[in-house]
């Protein structure tokens, strides 16, 4: 009896989950259940129609030949007399029987067909697919033609035909469906523990593929429908006094002269017929991702929610208004306000003042960068450094506007020469991206575009800032192909994406971003997609880039010693906070915060010893469920009862040895227990 | 790519023959076969006899249908029945109408769909629900129908448009777009729909692409990104329901054509159904489905174009 229990364990959800639930869910959909409604009462009527229909099909009336709609005849009267309403109440009959029959051959032939190929594989698969292509690329029609010009007026044998030729692609759908589920852990599971086969096959693999064979099945019974009646219409496959719905917009369109109302009817229950069959199958496909998507990902629709907000929402005063929406904690903000204020030095060249940036989530905008500010001077390196999550990157695209469309910025500024560039047109930005503000990306081999030869995109890049000839422009690209050390610069511009290295696509990314000779670069974790031998080079190439132009650079990195070897100076961010930002040479000496502390402490290149690598326990929580006093508290060893009592403010801190290294006072600590720290570390 | 080429053609090659022995099973199963369509029911049986072995009807059906795919590589595809002309005759002359619909009911398709698609892509709103709108109208409607109503309002009714005939190239370009006007837009409606629904999903893909993020950060315009860049990679998807899009016009020309009396193999098809005239529709499924074949031939060469990793791999 145990061993019983221990198989049909694994069954349940299967069983449960997709068919029950996915007939709930297309029940759900207002369209889906008016159209099956519609067809269940045209069938009805049309079967009954012996006894409902208020007149015999044939019977003519020549005295009310070809009236609109009267009292007598509700849907009015044809060229010889006969009731429009009767005539497709019968006509009904001939035309679902062949949607009947044309959708039955289809379901009998495909789904042992897809089952057999997605399930057993091999020979059998591929047997099954050659007979599907070569199905697939038979002109359908013709040979329903050839059928009914052998078969006379056999309209059965047409609509059976193209049952046939129209089960290739429903073989197809089942065959990649089956083998999708057969690869589900659930099917393993119930196969090691001795499930039959067939048992499987019924109980696990028929249920998940109902949906796409009903979506098929539906959409399918449309295109019969329209191939019945257009072979009727054509006076195929139907002896001419019997009503058929084709045959009827046939005769209306003989009229069509003298009266256009017999075309309506007759029309209109062809085109809400087919219009019934493929709303069902558009519900139960709705219906069927929306299972999927319920048990498998429910964040992943989440972002696409609200689409459109983009590049101008951030719009003149808006900026501001929310920056003082922001001010919860007044003397906090101020405290900040004046840490940045108090150093405005005359070299700076971009300065970010209180910048927020938000996401759409599922319960309203999160807010995932909060309040950044940071200076960044003439020439300087200023590497921005955190774990994954932290928004270092997402800080850098707001910069240009390059956010997703589900984030925005929604407070504060970024100033560029004086210029706010949070408040400007997605034109406007435009004209800067690239030519003031230039940016390279973390994985190069998806940052070029890959249809294009990478010598045409920079130089598309080149014409854009420059507007040189063509020519001036390839010249210009083999300068920065040299000018960023790429060996055979000629060559590489003639080659595809796909034909290069990550460290040469980076090299040409750089290149890329040089082109309009920019003051500032962004280069978000520009080395960590690349294999480890090739990331010193970038390293080396980004720092003599530096001193041959003069640039200054915005590095985002999660590498301590990439910040040691490059920058001057760096920000430390934790979930969506600068924490700590001091010159590199003090920050690695004297660490402020317990995150800058614990972020080296675990860097491996400082471990010298085979001990264990430390690590910062816990994860950087996500965005919505950051609070509002220290973020670092449930992480932090030096924790203390007041750190959950209020928001941390950023606070200014004189340098312990009080040198006159350049900008050694600029330093800033989001900790209250700073002093305790220092001087632990100084004991 | 010379190689893909050659494969795929290699590939049809069954394809073609399963078509033609299709067709040709069909043939001999027909109750009074083609020796009692040309002789009538009052001729005797004598004659009916010696008729079948004049026309090789005694021998097995396996050498009779060898003996017809060999006058069909010698381009002899038989007599019609009913008019008693050679086949390919009959059809070459009617090609021209059918393929004038079908390539412009597909570049109709190409234009429209893909501005429709980009647009809503782009815009969303309005565009986006009327192209919505537009695939029910255009699978609901069945293309008879959309073909009577289009000759009912603009022929008949507003005689903008010719209701019928067909007017050759050579003798004027703009009387033959003018003619074709109507058919091609009953041709074309339902696949408008389908190419912007694939142009969208495309757009919306390969415009949430990393590189699409590095031309928008190295100042590139939205119109070259739209248009030059995320067009050209979501072409291929796009270029795949192009492909369906002539298989299905090319299918719907039965229907058409008749409502629009074109003379074209759409409607020779239809009468050859209804005068039983078999070799003629076995001719005409063999051009039809040596146009689906020289159409996948197209897409592979468009494929490669247009993926630099198939032309260059």
């Amino acid at each position: 009896m145990s061993e019983i229990a221990a198989v049909a364990a694994p069954e349940r959800p299967a069983e449960q989950a997709p068919s029950r639930g996915l007939l709930r869910r297309a029940l759900r959909k207002p369209l889906g259940v008016t159209s099956a409604v519609y067809l269940v009462l045209l069938t009805l009527a049309c079967v009954l129609a012996p006894l409902i229909a208020p007149y015999a099909p044939l019977a003519e009336d020549l005295v009310h030949v070809q009236q609109g709609p009267t009292g007598a005849h509700l849907l009015g009267t044809d060229e010889l007399g006969r009731d429009v309403l009767s005539r497709l109440l019968y006509g009904g009959q001939l035309t679902l029987l062949g949607v009947v029959e044309c959708v039955a051959v289809l379901l009998i032939i495909s789904l042992p067909a897809g089952l057999a190929a997605g399930y057993l594989g091999g020979w059998v698969d591929r047997a099954v697919n050659v007979v599907v292509d070569l199905l697939l690329s038979v002109p359908g029609i013709i040979v329903v033609l050839a059928v009914l010009a052998v078969f006379g007026t056999s309209m059965t044998a047409a609509m059976v035909t193209f049952g046939v030729l129209g089960s290739a692609g429903v073989t197809r759908v089942v065959r990649s469906t089956v083998l999708s589920v057969r690869e589900e852990l659930y099917v393993a599971a119930a196969r090691v523990s001795g499930v039959s086969e067939p048992r499987i096959v019924v109980r696990h693999v028929l249920p998940r593929i109902a949906g796409p064979v009903i979506v098929q099945a539906s959409l399918f019974a449309a295109i019969a429908l329209a191939i019945q009646t257009g072979l009727a219409f054509l006076s195929l496959g139907v002896a001419p006094p019997a009503p058929s719905w084709g045959g009827m917009v046939g005769e209306a369109a003989n009229l069509i002269n003298q009266d256009g109302w017999l075309l309506v009817p007759s029309g209109g229950v062809i085109a809400l017929t087919i219009l019934a069959f493929g709303l069902i199958g558009d519900a139960v496909r709705d219906a069927t991702v929306e299972g999927w998507s319920a048990t498998a990902a429910p964040a992943a629709l989440a972002p696409r929610k609200a689409r459109r907000p983009a590049a101008g929402a951030p719009a003149d005063g808006t900026a501001l208004a929310d920056g003082a929406a922001l001010t919860d904690g007044a003397a906090l903000t101020r405290g900040a306000a004046v840490a940045g204020d108090a150093w405005q030095p005359d070299d700076a060249v971009l300065a970010v003042r209180d910048l927020s940036v938000a996401f759409d989530g599922p319960g309203g905008p999160v807010t995932v960068v909060d309040r950044v500010s940071f200076t960044l001077r003439a020439g300087e390196v200023l590497g921005i450094v955190g774990e994954s999550g932290c928004g270092k990157s997402v800080t850098a695209l707001s910069l240009l506007q390059l956010l997703p469309p589900n984030g925005r910025v929604n407070g504060g500024r970024v100033l560029l020469n004086g210029q706010d560039l949070t408040a400007m047109s997605e034109r406007q930005i435009s004209a800067l991206r690239g030519k003031a503000v230039a940016m390279v990306f973390q994985d190069p081999t998806v940052s070029l575009d890959p249809s294009f030869l990478v010598g045409a995109q920079v130089a598309e890049v080149v014409r854009r800032h420059d507007k040189v000839s063509r020519a001036a422009a390839r010249r210009r690209v083999l300068e920065l192909f040299e000018q960023v050390r790429l060996p055979d610069p000629a060559g590489v511009a003639r080659r595809y994406p796909h034909e290069l290295s990550g460290g040469m696509a980076q090299r040409v990314c750089l290149a890329l971003a040089l082109a309009g000779r920019p003051s500032v670069l962004i280069a978000d974790e520009p080395t960590t997609a690349l294999d480890v031998t090739v990331q010193a080079g970038i390293l080396e190439l980004l720092r003599q880039l530096q001193k041959e132009t003069g640039m200054s650079i915005i590095l985002v990195t999660h590498d301590w010693g990439v910040v040691a070897d490059v920058c001057d100076r760096a920000l430390v961010m934790y979930a969506g906070q600068v924490v700590e930002q001091a010159p590199v040479n003090t920050l690695f000496r004297e660490p402020r915060h317990p995150y800058t502390l614990g972020l080296q402490e675990c860097n491996p290149q400082r471990q010298t010893a085979a001990g264990d690598l430390p690590v910062i326990p816990g994860t950087v929580l996500p965005p919505a469920a950051w609070p509002a006093s220290c973020r670092f508290r449930e992480r932090c060893r030096f924790a203390a009862s007041d750190c959950a009592a209020a928001e941390i403010p950023l606070e200014h801190v004189p340098s312990v040895r009080g040198t006159a290294e350049h900008g050694a006072d600029d330093r800033e600590v989001r900790c209250i227990h700073w002093r305790e720290l220092a001087s632990a570390r100084t004991a | 790519m010379r190689s893909l080429i050659i494969r795929r053609l290699i590939v049809s090659v069954p394809l073609i023959v399963v078509v033609t022995a299709l067709t040709f099973v069909l043939e001999s199963l027909v109750p009074g076969n083609t020796a009692r369509a040309i002789i009538g029911t009052s001729g005797s049986p004598a004659a009916y006899q010696q008729l079948r072995a004049q026309l090789g009807l005694n021998n097995p059906l396996w050498y009779q249908y060898w003996q017809y795919l060999d006058q069909v590589l010698h381009g002899n595809l038989g007599t019609s029945v009913f008019t008693g002309e050679p086949v390919s005759t009959l059809l070459n002359q009617r090609l021209g109408v059918t393929l004038s619909l079908v390539l412009l009911a597909t570049a109709f398709c190409a234009v429209l769909g893909v501005l429709l698609g980009v647009v809503s892509a782009v815009r969303g709103g309005v565009v986006g629900r009327a192209v919505d709108v537009l695939s029910l109208v255009g699978l609901a409607l069945p293309g008879f129908w959309v073909a009577i109503i289009l000759a009912a309002v603009f022929a008949v009714t507003l005689r903008i448009f010719p209701a019928t005939g067909y007017i050759p190239p050579t003798v004027s370009v703009g009387r033959w777009l003018w003619a074709l006007t109507l058919p091609v837009i009953a041709l074309g409606l339902g696949g408008v729909a389908s190419v912007a629904k694939q142009t969208r999903d495309s757009m919306k893909d390969t415009l949430a692409r990393e590189y699409v993020r590095t031309l928008r950060a190295s100042g590139i315009g939205r119109g070259s990104i739209i248009w030059k860049h995320a067009l050209r990679n979501g072409a291929i998807p796009v270029v795949t329901v192009l492909g369906l899009v002539f298989v299905g016009a090319l299918s719907s020309t039965v229907f058409v054509e008749a409502v629009f009396v074109l003379p074209g193999l759409g409607s020779m098809a239809v009468t050859a159904t209804s005068q039983h005239d078999i070799p003629v529709i076995e001719g005409i499924a063999l051009y039809f489905t040596v146009l689906v074949v020289i159409v996948n031939v197209l897409l592979d060469v468009v494929y490669g174009l247009l993926n630099p990793k198939v032309r260059r791999g």
